[in-house]
């Protein structure tokens, strides 16, 4: 067995068994030739795999902010009351085993979970019940599972509409006849493409490197691990347009040369994978895939499918290649880029599903296409998934240059009086009201494509907490900023929470965000602090409100410390 | 091989093409301190303590191949003040207990903790409760001190080619865990060098760990000649002529700082002559009887009565010192910080070799004190305005930071007076 084959493997062990046994890890370990150690690293880090075992059904409860606003609490003790199980330990002699996960890209259809990696969405504690109920009667998973449809509540006019229009199975391949490599390429950068994760490097710019890169083989590698909490617009185009995102991947392998492709699917989006991979046989029987693509000598391609196993590091695209290795997600450090030295040290181009979605679609409408669309420096639509407070949660395919007041206008998401926003996740920035006249666009709010909108009576610092909680969780643990961090800064959201933070502590808390920016390894700890940074300057006056102003004073809360003392005098009178 | 120059701090520097900028500096007569990089690996990356500047942008300095032209900061106040900060958090990530740690004197970490003039930690200490894993055959594994530095991951490699430690979890979860079958392979030699090559305490070798005697390990006399500079000390200028007031408390301490005082010997006699002491254990005086011009304060606070002396200290003394481990951050007392208050309590009180079977009743009366859920540092109670580290503090360093304080006079603490393993 191949190092690489690693993930899959464990996935077989931990379907089979509801965990990953002992007798399995020493086996892998005397396959692989490691030590055990290694293997139980591979297996902690990713928490969709179990060392305990685990009951006939798995249920992972979302616990990111907008389920916790839209209910989480009631559900998480509707579903232990009905399973008679807590969450996060082992309850033996049940049917159930109960999880909390972050976000699994279900924000319009909150508080959701997924059982058996089947999703269940919009849930009630009424609801939990009956699901409960079918399940202990041995009903069908799949049958009462929900069906999430991907909610597009928005495309621009048709002309302008990019992504989600009538989609033709090998429209942009059959194109490559009449083009060259370079020719792909420039068409891709007339319009400009780039990178839609969220860094927005310049596709055309990163395909180059990687076809210039004499070493062989090169890999093609798509990231559909959208772990951004409040982002599902890539799981839009897996679950509508499957077909267009492989012809972007058999477009970039024209380009670069290269022989293999894979796309790394996390697990959140598991339901999904008999989807795809009946797109990935459709290509091979249109003649889209495997060799002499599209009549083209030489022209070879095949793609697989990984699954991640629960690893929003993962995300990150040298996370991830390390990830397909069979390894911890950990990032690489930054001195080569994976059009360098990528998977197996291979040129590797890793791209977002919706780059290679757009890329298609690029090759197929030509450039020109995209000249009156979008500002003059972001060209085309961008797909963005707008959750929280608004009447319409979904998918909305906006022209670039679209401002935050038209998302939320009646015509759009529908929001009624917002007051935060969060673009991009977790990892992004805050909006104030100030704002919501800023563009979505290249230039000013570059979106990867999370919008969350947060009304006036959302308590700020919960959604604070809930982002740093989430940080601390899914550091990779490797670098000292990120790792401890996060822990540090959730000991000042529990003094602002107990009301004896000063505007010293506020101070603080901007100044080791930038120690955190400054020396972290990667994007994860980079950023991980820099909402709560921002959110005090933006929304002055809500934490003006929760803190002491007077930056000298120091509160002290007697009364808690003595707390645990005084009840357990108490207790142990009698 | 061909050569190139760049620049370190503005200063011309030259280097092989593609050295590493840790070595290449060195060369150049610069230091970039670091935990975890080591000449023979793949730079890690990890523990960021030498996080530099190039061309503008931060990285970690092990990471870096030099080439031509390059520009980079490596002393700036900001990275300077960044390598304290990532030093902080490892100590209050672990659990540094210095004074009981067998590597004290021999430890990578708390010598890097001296260099960069750690008085005081700006972050919240976390206490985490961790295990001590004494199960290895040879060694054994403290995750109190560990900071995931990775080093003994790629370094330490049984014979035929397996990794005897890796990291288990993630987040801040995770372990840097033993494979108990391999580490059974490892010589003595071998796992002698896993200890050595952890920059901290976190693997030791059982029946090795006091292998070289006090006085004789890596960092004992280093930077003998070096002098810290107490610049960030505030003078405070008195127009008045009289004698200056001292008040020295010992909250939850040993009196061992108390105990340095007093060595400040001859230096006794040239202080009474410039001081007097009011409330303090030396003087035997109870209440404050006048407002002092300073405030020494020994041990943190883990009863209600710690509390009430430390807030009657700052209502009466203009400057409030934090002299000692315990007093800046808990020390030795807050070892309790990683369990429940009730466990400790039980363990004292109801499960001990000495109580009573069957004992159920932890003594308390309205007159003894309350315990606190966890040994606080004075400044979370009040505010401090001088840290004096040291376990105890050498009794020079504390003379000089008061005369420093008092009497505008400015004096630096040699290297030696600043260490206290």
């Amino acid at each position: 067995m191949k190092r690489k084959r690693l993930l899959a493997r464990l996935w077989q062990f931990q379907n089979d068994n509801g965990y990953i046994p002992q007798v399995s890890i020493n086996k892998l370990a005397q396959e692989l030739r490691v030590s055990k150690i290694e293997i139980e690293g591979v297996i902690s880090f990713y928490h969709f795999f179990h060392k305990e075992p685990t009951n006939k059904y798995i249920i992972y409860l979302n616990k990111s902010i907008v389920s916790e606003f839209k209910g989480y609490n009631n559900v998480k003790k509707a579903f232990e009351k009905e399973t008679n199980c807590t969450f996060e330990t082992n309850n033996k002699d049940s049917l159930f085993s109960l999880f909390e996960t972050p976000c699994i890209g279900l924000s319009d259809q909150e508080p959701a979970a997924l059982i058996n990696f089947y999703p269940f969405t919009n849930l009630t504690p009424q609801k939990v019940r009956s699901i409960i109920f079918h399940l202990k009667n041995g009903n069908n998973l799949k049958d009462i599972s929900s069906n999430p449809t991907s909610k597009i509540q928005y495309k621009p006019a048709k002309n302008k509409t990019i992504f989600f229009r009538d989609y033709v199975l090998g429209n942009s391949i059959k194109k490559l006849k009449n083009l060259t490599q370079n020719q792909v390429l420039s068409e891709l950068k007339n319009v400009g493409v780039s990178g839609r994760g969220g860094a927005f490097f310049q596709t055309a710019t990163k395909w180059t490197y990687c076809k210039n890169n004499k070493n062989k083989p090169k890999y093609i590698i798509c990231n559909a691990d959208e772990g951004e909490p409040g982002t599902f617009k890539d799981k839009a185009i897996l679950n509508n347009l499957p077909g267009l995102m492989l012809e972007g991947m058999i477009l970039a392998a024209y380009v670069t040369g290269a022989k293999n492709g894979i796309i790394y699917l996390r697990a959140e989006y598991k339901y999904l994978q008999p989807k795809i991979e009946k797109a990935i046989a459709l290509m091979y029987k249109s003649g889209f895939l495997g060799k002499n693509i599209n009549g083209i000598k030489n022209f070879n391609f095949e793609i697989e499918l990984q699954l991640g196993a629960g690893a929003y590091i993962c995300g990150a695209e040298t996370a991830l290649i390390e990830s397909l290795e069979g390894k911890r997600g950990e990032p690489r450090i930054r001195n080569l880029f994976p059009t360098e030295a990528g998977y197996l040290n291979k040129p590797t181009v890793v791209n977002n599903v919706e780059t290679f979605a757009l890329a298609a679609r690029v090759i197929e409408l030509g450039s020109c296409f995209f000249k009156n669309i979008g500002t003059k420096i972001s060209k085309g639509t961008k797909l963005v998934s707008i959750s929280g407070d608004i009447a319409k949660p979904g998918i909305f395919e906006i022209e670039w240059g679209t401002t935050i007041n038209q998302l939320l206008s009646i015509e759009m998401c529908n929001a009624s009086e917002p007051y935060y926003i969060q673009i991009n996740g977790p990892s992004g920035v805050c909006i104030n009201q100030n704002e919501f006249n800023r563009k979505i666009a290249k230039e000013d709010l570059a979106c990867n494509g999370s919008i969350m909108v947060f009304n006036k009576n959302r308590n700020i610092i919960q959604i604070i907490e809930n982002f740093t909680k989430f940080f601390r969780s899914e550091s990779c643990g490797n670098c000292t900023p990120c790792r401890a961090g996060n822990q540090i800064l959730l000991e000042k959201i529990k003094k602002i929470k107990n009301g004896i933070a000063t505007a010293n502590d506020l101070d603080d808390i901007k100044k080791w965000n930038n120690i955190m920016k400054l020396s972290s390894k990667c994007g994860l700890g980079k950023y991980s602090a820099s909402t709560f940074s921002s959110a005090i300057d933006k929304f002055r006056n809500y934490f003006n409100k929760i803190i002491i102003k007077n930056k000298g004073e120091i509160k002290f809360d007697l009364e808690a410390a003595v707390f645990d003392y005084n009840e357990l005098i108490q207790n142990t009178q009698n | 091989m061909k050569e190139v120059s760049f620049k370190i701090d503005g200063r011309d520097c030259k280097a092989e093409k593609g050295q590493n900028l840790i070595e290449a500096a060195k060369q150049n007569g610069i230091f970039i301190p670091t935990l975890c990089y080591f000449k023979h690996l793949n730079p890690l990356g990890s523990c960021r303590v030498c996080t530099v500047k190039q061309n503008g942008k931060p990285i970690a300095g092990c990471t870096v191949s030099i080439a031509e032209g390059m520009d980079i900061e490596v002393n700036t106040p900001e990275l300077l003040d960044n390598r304290k900060a990532i030093l902080e958090m490892m100590f209050v990530e672990g659990n540094h207990f210095c004074p009981s740690c067998e590597k004290s004197g021999d430890c990578q970490m708390q010598n890097l903790g001296y260099e960069t003039g750690i008085r005081y930690t700006r972050f919240p200490h976390l206490f985490v409760d961790r295990i001590v894993d004494a199960r290895p055959e040879r060694i054994v594994v403290n995750q109190n001190r560990c900071i995931k530095c990775k080093r003994c991951i790629e370094e330490v490699i049984t014979n035929d080619g397996f990794k005897v430690f890796n990291f288990t979890n993630r987040g801040n979860q995770t372990l840097v865990s033993v494979d108990y079958e391999q580490e059974a392979k490892l010589s003595e030699a071998q796992a002698e060098h896993a200890m050595h090559i952890c920059p901290t305490g976190s693997i030791l070798v059982k029946g090795k760990t006091f292998g070289k005697p006090f006085g004789d390990r890596q960092f004992d006399y280093a930077h003998e000649g070096q002098n810290i500079p107490l610049t960030d000390i505030k003078k405070q200028v008195k127009s008045n002529k009289r004698k200056m007031r001292v008040a020295t408390t010992s909250l939850a301490g040993c009196f061992g700082c108390h105990m340095s005082l007093l060595d400040v010997d001859l230096g006794l006699l040239d202080l009474i002559e410039l001081v007097e002491f009011n409330k303090s254990p030396l003087t035997d005086i109870k209440k404050f009887t006048e407002r002092c011009d300073i405030g020494l304060i020994e041990g943190g606070c883990c009863n209600t009565d710690n509390i009430e002396v430390l807030r009657e200290f700052r209502k009466n003394c203009d400057i409030l010192v934090s002299v000692g481990e315990c007093a800046i951050w808990g020390g030795l007392p807050a070892i309790r910080n990683t369990v429940p208050l009730e466990d400790c309590l039980k363990e004292a009180y109801l499960d001990s070799l000495t109580s009573e079977e069957g004992e159920t009743v932890i003594p308390h009366h309205e007159d003894i004190p309350k315990i606190l859920n966890k040994v606080y540092s004075n400044h979370e109670v009040v505010k401090i305005d001088y840290h004096i580290p040291g376990c105890p503090p050498n009794a020079n360093h504390i003379w000089n930071v008061v005369k420093n304080l008092l009497f505008e006079e400015e004096f630096s603490i040699s290297y030696p007076e600043f260490k206290y393993d």
